[in-house]
């Protein structure tokens, strides 16, 4: 592979470094921090503290407005009053934070932007004929511009995988540029879809192209291809924005979607953000969990952490 | 009355042929007489390290050849002993007393120690290497490669075959070598040496003294340039103090192995074992 | 650009909060509590030596202390041996060679080997704690690293021992006899296993003395010989100091030394074995260069250097202790080697974040921090990760010293703890002359992405194990040993076999 030069509106050029990585080294790299043991207090803070990163999503073809106003609700309250009345009698209960935000099909934004109102919890829709991405480019600005004048704060791109495997670096480019100005103020999440780029050299590149293009934050999956989010995969893209800080002093934020279930699995990314671009993007604006039941494993986790019980299964509410 | 010329053994090195820089010379008696058929060179300190340099700028020639080219120049080694066979059998049945028949004998076997190590050179890598199955994602393979300089001290008891054995499982394995010929077997000294300067062998590569080791023991034990040496006297006495003696760079003693010729175990001797990992991923 | 706001909205959606109410603007500072490891092992208040199958009080009647390198306390005392004690393990180990084991099928010495194999996996937690209370190492570094390798051993040798036909081809190859072994502090079970696994696969009996500051994993060991039903003598433990180790090597009833250690000690040994027909192994130190050339994945290779020097607080004789990088990359490599410093977790090797533990005693403590502070004498510069260290203990933090010459004290001698020696380097050529510039040949290292220059640079480099885009790994099928002064004979895979055997 090569350093690859991009045009910039404006007509400037730019130079995307070619920056290899080795797969192996860069996999165990990203395995040791499954070996950090995070208990007590440290435990109790990471729990909420990916609590109140969670991109709750629901991306189905059966989704009705009726799932995504309960899952709004879910978002904003997370844990019954209930079962919070029950946790409030221990001395280290801690209040539960809202998700950062619903993840919705453009069609379900009116919806979820009427459920979400005042609450605090953002409203992200994928767009750009997710999760393919595989219709012209007017298409897919109009499909954002529509999620963005129905409610949604954030819009979830997928790039150009085809024009990426056959070296258009440029039209992914020029895509995101537009959708970013699509955007308007509305926060833009690239999707790279790891999954379907394969090697990390490429992943790096995808990564430094969407940083260029103007990504807020740049993701990894749309959680339809497998594998979605891994944490070798997002140790890579975590590198990438830390080189890219210290090349433009711009902090760009990282989503990994798709595959983190767990709250053990949560606590080792964030362990991982906070070993590779450190406690500045510990924080729901620059970091973000595509995840849907992921949520329900935190809360019980918290549960636990708070009373000392175990949890029943069925203790937290579906959405 | 016909007075004889004696002529003087010269030694074999850096590709040349000389005498000793000390200008000693020992007298030749043909064996089980007091008739002297040859002069000797006596080799010095200095002949030693002169032919350790040598040897030393050989073993980069030497050890940088393909495998296939090496095996060659042994083959090589084989056809021109061959051509030197009459002259060969005569050196001994004068010098040693041997039966026509023995010197044959053992300049046959010589020829054939040749052709032995030459079908080594590349092939004892692969019997000698390994890949290794580690329990991770890396190719991980050994290879055996050439220790550098080895001094290989010849036996006292005098086989000519046994010599070229010696010589050439330390050259399969890419090393240069200075072998101190023992004072039985130095009138084939040069006619040897002029097997290895006509074979290709690059020069330097084989370097060979004639003399007396015992007065320089010390010093090629503690050469530090030297990383191995050939041992192939029974005297135990001499064998500790070599060992004992040459720990300051760790070099590798190896005793002598009576009974042991044309085998791979000598070749083993002096190569040094290399693992390389290397992931493997996209 | 720069001062972005990270939450945006239009003023329109006025029912949308301008920014996510649980914004936690600074970030979060994310400390680890403490996560000690359970010390639960059973200690006994002391422990003699393994000699014929039992333990036995020392005829010396001289016991030294074991402490814990990272508090100080007292953990147990062991047996100071002397020359006598020696004598009877050696009678023992030639009792069990001629009436026993080598009488066994080599199958049966394998079954006895995969049942050891076994016993050391279920037990593997409880001698990680032991090895980590003991030494100092990090608990994940016992635990991930040298359990599962001991482990490996044991099994992989096993298999051989009715395989030994297949190990020279073409020649026979039979046992040596008594073998003793004399091992280090830095991976003491892991040396254990090196040199018990091949030894009784190729059916020698053993006298073993660990090192005087970590012996207390080689006892365990021995109690699980007896747990596998070995039979009494075949594999005999003798702790004690230097004199012990002496009195081993100069035992006329052993057929050979195999030692692991430093190297002054390693050629004393050499010297004494010298004397005799005692066949030698010898694994002493390193200066081992780790390359970094500009094509190479850069973050793969910091990683790669951290890992090289820093692993078990630079106790390891291949750390790739000298860095040599590509002149037009130093400031890169230099600016992420100090970024991925700073996250080196010091302290406690008991808990299990912990990265770098403790310096293994006061002695080695003190020569780390003599050399550094003469290093500071000799030019370059100095960096050291700033991190807080334990009060108690023998702690020191990871650092390193950037273009000194290749002749500067921090160059040249092995340190043995976690101190760097950076210098640069223009062409493949400069960096392999440079990394070959040492007594020593034991490893290196070469980070490109260049597949030709990794052969290349690999095929010159005078060392026993190269490292390629990697640093400090091993496997029980991998030799492991070095060219030059740093020893001969090699450790683990097919080659590891030959030192314990004779080839006819």
């Amino acid at each position: 592979m090569f350093d690859v030069s991009i045009k910039v509106p404006g007509g400037d050029k730019i130079t995307i470094p070619h920056f290899p990585i080795d797969m192996i080294a860069s996999n165990e790299r990203a395995k040791s921090f499954t070996t950090r043991s995070i208990k007590k207090d440290s435990k109790m803070d990471a729990l909420l503290l990916a609590t109140s990163m969670v991109d709750l999503t629901t991306l189905e073809g059966m989704d009705t407005p009726g799932k995504v106003k309960q899952l709004c609700g879910k978002a904003i309250n997370p844990i019954s009053p209930e079962i919070q009345q029950r946790m409030s009698k221990y001395d280290n209960f801690r209040e539960v934070p809202k998700v950062a935000a619903i993840c919705v099909y453009p069609s379900m934004v009116p919806y979820a932007a009427e459920a979400l109102a005042g609450s605090g919890v953002q409203l992200a829709s994928v767009a750009t004929a997710f999760p393919a991405g595989q219709l012209p480019l007017d298409i897919k600005v109009a499909d954002v511009k529509r999620a963005v004048k129905f409610g949604a704060t954030e819009i979830d791109m997928v790039i150009d995988r085809g024009a990426f495997h056959c070296g258009k670096y440029q039209k992914v480019f020029d895509e995101i540029i537009k959708v970013k100005e699509a955007c308007g103020d509305a926060h833009l999440k690239v999707i790279l879809e790891t999954g379907e780029l394969k090697t990390y050299d490429k992943v790096r590149l995808a990564s430094w192209l969407a940083m260029e293009a103007g990504a807020d934050f740049i993701k990894t999956s749309t959680g339809k291809v497998s594998p979605a989010a891994t944490m070798p995969v997002t140790h890579v893209m975590l590198q990438a924005i830390a080189d890219y800080y210290d090349y433009s002093g711009k902090k760009i934020g990282m989503k990994p979607a798709g595959g983190i279930k767990t709250s053990k699995q949560a606590i080792h990314y964030l362990c991982m953000v906070n070993e590779t671009l450190g406690p500045d993007w510990l924080t729901p604006d620059l970091f973000r969990f595509g995840a849907s039941s992921l949520l329900n494993d935190l809360l019980k986790q918290v549960f636990k952490q708070v009373t000392g019980q175990y949890y029943y299964d069925d203790m937290f509410s579906l959405d | 009355m016909n007075l004889a010329v004696l002529k003087t053994v010269k030694m074999y090195v850096g590709g040349a042929f000389i005498r000793s820089e000390s200008g000693a010379t020992a007298p030749f008696y043909k064996k089980g007489t007091k008739e002297e058929i040859a002069r000797v060179c006596v080799a010095s300190r200095k002949d030693f390290r002169n032919a350790v340099v040598a040897a030393k700028a050989g073993e980069k020639s030497w050890s940088t050849k393909t495998a296939y080219n090496r095996s060659q120049i042994l083959y090589r080694m084989a056809e021109m002993s061959q051509g030197k066979q009459d002259e060969l059998v005569n050196l001994l049945k004068d010098t040693m007393g041997m039966t026509p028949a023995a010197a044959l004998k053992e300049v046959t076997a010589a020829i054939d120690t040749f052709v032995y190590y030459a079908g080594w050179c590349d092939k004892y890598q692969q019997v000698l290497g390994a890949v290794n199955p580690v329990a991770a994602p890396y190719h991980n393979f050994t290879s055996p490669e050439h220790m550098g300089v080895i001094v290989h001290i010849d036996s006292n008891s005098f086989s000519l075959a046994k010599l070229v054995d010696n010589i050439c499982a330390i050259l399969v394995g890419g090393n240069s070598v200075v072998s101190i010929v023992s004072p039985e077997c130095s009138p084939v000294v040069t006619t040897l040496g002029e097997i290895f300067e006509t074979s290709d062998l690059p020069p330097s590569v084989v370097n060979l003294l004639s003399g007396d080791y015992k007065s320089i023991l010390s010093i090629i034990s503690e050469h530090m340039e030297v990383k191995g040496i050939s041992f192939q006297n029974e005297d135990k006495a001499e064998y500790y103090e070599l060992r004992s003696k040459s720990v300051d760079n760790m070099k590798r003693i190896i005793p002598n192995k009576l009974d042991t010729r044309q085998s791979l175990d000598l070749v083993l001797d002096f190569v040094e074992q290399k693992t390389v990992w290397h992931p493997i991923g996209y | 650009m720069t001062k972005k706001k990270v939450i945006k909205k239009k003023a329109t959606k006025k029912k949308v909060a301008k920014k996510a109410s649980h914004k936690i603007s600074k970030g979060m500072v994310f400390e680890y509590a403490p996560a000690p490891e359970s010390t639960k092992v059973e200690i006994l208040p002391k422990y003699g030596n393994f000699i014929g199958g039992k333990f036995v009080a020392p005829k010396s009647g001289k016991y030294m202390e074991s402490r814990n390198p990272a508090t100080g306390e007292l953990i147990t005392k062991i047996a100071l041996s002397n020359a006598s004690d020696i004598d009877s393990a050696v009678k023992a180990a030639r009792k069990a060679y001629t009436e026993t084991w080598s009488k066994l099928s080599g199958m049966d010495r394998g079954k006895y080997l995969f049942r050891i194999a076994r016993i050391i996996q279920e037990r593997s937690r409880e001698l990680a704690i032991l090895e980590t209370m003991d030494g100092g190492k990090p608990i994940k570094e016992s635990r991930d690293v040298d359990l599962p390798l001991v482990a490996q051993h044991f099994f992989y040798n096993a298999g051989w021992a009715d395989k030994l036909d297949y190990v020279m081809p073409g020649k026979k190859v039979k046992s040596i006899g008594v073998c003793g072994q004399i091992i280090p502090w830095n991976f003491p079970l892991m040396m254990a296993a090196w040199k018990i696994a091949p030894a009784l696969a190729c059916g020698n009996t053993i006298v073993l003395k660990p090192a005087e500051q970590t012996s207390l994993t080689a006892l365990r060991l021995a109690e699980i010989c007896k747990e596998a039903g070995l039979p009494d003598g075949v594999v005999n433990i003798v702790t004690g100091a230097g004199e012990t180790g002496a009195a081993l090597v100069e035992h006329k009833g052993v057929n050979k030394i195999a030692f692991t250690g430093s190297t002054d000690i390693g050629k004393h040994i050499a010297r004494t074995a010298g004397k005799t027909d005692k066949k030698l192994t010898m694994e002493l130190g390193g200066k081992s260069a780790n390359i970094i050339f500009a094509d190479a994945a850069i973050d793969q290779a910091v990683d790669g250097v951290v890992n090289g020097i820093y692993f078990n607080q630079g106790h390891v004789c291949c750390a790739g202790s000298r860095l040599l990088v590509e002149e037009s990359v130093k400031d890169i490599v230099l600016k992420k080697l100090q970024k991925r410093m700073k996250q080196i977790r010091v302290g406690n090797p008991l808990d299990k974040n912990t990265d770098l533990g403790a310096i293994n005693s006061k002695e080695q403590f003190d020569k780390i921090k003599s050399l550094v502070k003469q290093g500071k004498t000799e030019g370059g510069e100095f960096w050291q990760a700033p991190c807080s260290l334990p009060t108690k203990g023998y702690f020191f933090a990871p650092c390193y010293f950037v273009d000194q010459s290749g002749s500067a004290s921090i160059s040249r001698e092995e340190v043995f703890g976690p101190v760097l020696s950076i210098t640069t380097f223009r062409t493949p050529e400069e960096a392999v002359i440079k990394a070959n510039d040492t007594a020593y040949g034991l490893a290196a290292g070469v980070w490109s992405e260049k597949g030709s220059k990794i052969h290349k640079v690999a095929a010159g480099l005078r060392a026993g194990v190269i490292w390629a885009n990697t640093y400090n790994k091993f496997d029980a099928t991998s030799p492991f040993g070095g060219f030059k002064e740093s020893g001969y004979g090699r450790e683990g895979g097919r080659h590891g076999l030959l030192p314990y055997l004779e080839v006819r």
